[in-house]
């Protein structure tokens, strides 16, 4: 049986980018990326690899769903063609993520989601390199009245159920749920494929639809919950007394002495 | 709904009916949050067979100890704890509901923020009381930036990671345990088909008093096999950055970060690892860090107290074998 997938997927900078490329402007209370791209939330693309995998194995129509102010359509474009067969986009420039708190998101995915008919499964990512939150795709399953599995490491389907091997802090267990659900994907999943550059091409021409706030009619200000009041650059730098030797161990034995002389062993 | 009242701590407890270290932690963050704000604190705790476990909370400071104790709530189903824990909540709302940023409370809060309509701040690494409201600062961007955040609803809820708070002082007096009966609940939509879990011998990451951590440099398991002769000698315990864990040259419950193990040794010895953010949100408030590294421009110097510029096979046996003689002396 072929199911509808919807991968919510969003972007963020690189967050494998330097620490110096992640300016904090504390008066705006906005941290902006200098110098490095944007890419899909790495545990989105686990998502969306656990998407394309349920795919192969028993049929799956995938819709990519992004919503964020100014979406990079290169980006998406990689990701639909590493195995989605749409996408669904949701865009406006009052969709900054610097404004938007969790329940403000999980509420305007949950009315795309509404506008994007029915569907069986949708997939989210464990948490967004940029929120670091881990809290929209409980809050959108909870919006939905959809039964919610996190933290999955494997995603099957069959006869209407989704059967999740949930990560526990000391291994898993196995959790399932009828359909519709929501679950949310977590790394140990292994990455997204590549796309081929033929497989890109031919994404140009999947069906895209697009939708703006005006689409949504929600009164933004009255849903957030949260608001950021302060935002600073963590201090961390410490000074690092470097110990050097004629040889390496000899550098590693006047370490451990080191050590030992200032009392830290 | 009631007019929101009081602090209260989602208490867990370890297999000999105790509250863990983390719940422990809570109660006397929620002990100070609640005497700036002239308010009471409470604990909520949810099991089977918990009457133990339920005194030594209340023996933790608390005014009150709610106790949900059934048998359908021996293990932890998400939307049977959502219930009854939401019910219990929406006759008794709580200014503040504290957990702990563990496994079951990222889980659940969502689900009860909701229930509840409730505000929710996750991961916390700092609270504190101003002007009457609750200020919580929080790791964004992958810890390259710390925001403060406040609610707009009246009970918010937090997770809070660990070595946030301080284990409170033993009580005098213990406070009053309140058993609740739970509303019979509606069935679960999810099924739990059993479980596969690891027994680890060695000292808990979390726990121990000297890390000794590998990264990507490390190449392989048989360098995890000299880290752990290593923190063997100093009676510690082995990390990991995530790419060994991704490899499978080190078990995931090693790994250490904004998605693995917060810890906070006396020493942090970092090995064959760059000091990516993500990796020093879970251990930048260690005691003194140690690093090695084969690039003298590596981040992780600029955060180390101590440093060695070369390649580790040189010199980790080196060091191993300098500490044994010192520790024998
Ligand atoms: C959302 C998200 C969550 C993440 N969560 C975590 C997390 O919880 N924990 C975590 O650690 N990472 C996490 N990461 C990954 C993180 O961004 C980094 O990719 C990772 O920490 C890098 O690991 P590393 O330092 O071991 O590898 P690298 O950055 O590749 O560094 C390897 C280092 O080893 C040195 N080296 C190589 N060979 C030798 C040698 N022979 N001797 C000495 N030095 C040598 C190199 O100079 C280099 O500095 C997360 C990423 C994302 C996007
Ligand atoms: N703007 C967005 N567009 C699409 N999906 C999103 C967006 N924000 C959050 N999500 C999904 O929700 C997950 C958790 O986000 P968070 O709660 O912010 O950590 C992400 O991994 C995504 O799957």
């Amino acid at each position: 049986m072929a199911v509808d997938i919807i991968v919510c997927a969003k972007q963020v900078p690189d967050p494998e980018g330097p620490p110096s490329s992640f300016e904090v402007n504390e008066a705006e209370r906005r941290v902006t990326a200098r110098g490095i791209p944007p890419v899909i939330n790495p545990f989105d693309e686990n998502a969306l690899e656990t998407a394309i995998r349920i795919k192969e194995a028993t049929g799956a129509a995938i819709t990519l769903l992004s919503l964020g102010k100014g979406l990079s359509r290169a980006v998406i474009l990689k990701a639909v063609a590493a195995g989605a067969d749409s996408s669904l986009l949701v865009e406006d420039d009052a969709f900054d993520a610097a404004l938007l708190d969790s329940f403000t998101t999980a509420h305007l995915l949950a009315g795309a989601i509404s506008k994007a008919g029915p569907y069986d499964l949708i997939l989210c990512g464990r948490q967004a390199a940029d929120t670091n939150a881990g809290m929209v795709g409980l809050i959108l399953a909870q919006f939905l009245g959809v039964p919610a599995i996190t933290l999955a490491q494997k995603v099957e389907v069959s006869e209407g159920r989704v059967v999740v091997e949930r990560v526990l802090p000391d291994g898993y267990e196995v959790v399932e749920a009828p359909l519709p659900a929501l679950v949310t994907v977590s790394g140990e999943v292994g990455d997204l494929r590549y796309p081929s550059l033929q497989a890109i091409k031919a994404a140009k021409g999947f069906p895209q639809t697009a939708l703006g706030r005006a689409d949504l009619d929600l009164n933004l200000p009255a849903l957030a919950r949260l608001e950021t009041v302060a935002l600073a650059i963590p201090s961390r730098e410490r000074r690092c007394a470097l110990v050097e030797g004629d040889t390496l161990q000899e550098a590693g034995r006047k370490l451990a002495l080191l050590l030992r002389q200032e009392k830290v062993l | 709904m009631t007019q929101p009242k009081g602090i209260y701590v989602l208490a867990e407890i370890n297999d000999s009916q105790n509250p863990t270290s983390l719940t422990l932690e809570l109660l006397g963050l929620g002990k100070k949050l609640a005497s700036d704000m002239g308010t009471t604190l409470g604990a909520v705790i949810l099991g089977s067979d918990i009457t133990a476990a339920a005194q030594s909370v209340s023996r933790c400071g608390t005014d009150e100890v709610l106790v949900l104790d059934d048998p359908v709530l021996g293990t932890y189903d998400p939307e049977v704890f959502c219930e009854v824990l939401g019910g219990l909540l929406k006759s008794r709302l709580p200014l503040i509901l504290l957990s702990g940023h563990t496994s079951m409370g990222q889980d659940l809060l969502p689900r009860l923020a909701c229930e509840l309509e409730a505000a929710l701040v996750t991961d916390c690494v700092g609270l504190r009381a101003e002007g009457g409201e609750i200020l919580f600062t929080r790791p964004v961007y992958g810890g390259n930036a710390l925001a403060t955040q406040k609610a707009r609803t009246e009970t918010v809820m937090a997770t809070v990671r660990a070595r946030v708070g301080d284990a409170p002082a033993a009580a005098e007096t213990a406070g009053v345990v309140t058993r609740v009966q739970a509303a019979p609940v509606a069935a679960s939509r999810l099924e739990f088909k059993g479980r596969e879990v690891m027994v680890f011998k060695e000292c808990p990451l979390e726990e121990a008093p000297v890390v000794v951590s590998g990264g990507r440099g490390i190449g392989g398991e048989e360098g995890f096999a000299q880290l752990r002769e290593l923190a063997g000698l100093l009676g510690g315990a082995v990390g990991a950055s995530r790419p060994p864990v991704d490899s499978g040259w080190a078990p995931t419950t090693c790994q250490v970060g904004i998605t693995g193990k917060v810890v906070a040794p006396d020493i942090y010895v970092a090995v064959a690892l760059s000091g990516s953010t993500q990796h020093l949100s879970g251990m930048g408030e260690s005691g003194k860090i140690v690093a090695v590294n084969k690039d003298p421009d590596a981040y992780i110097f600029k955060v180390s107290d101590y440093g060695v510029v070369g390649d580790w096979k040189q010199v980790i046996p080196a060091f191993t074998t300098a500490l044994r003689e010192i520790i024998q002396e």
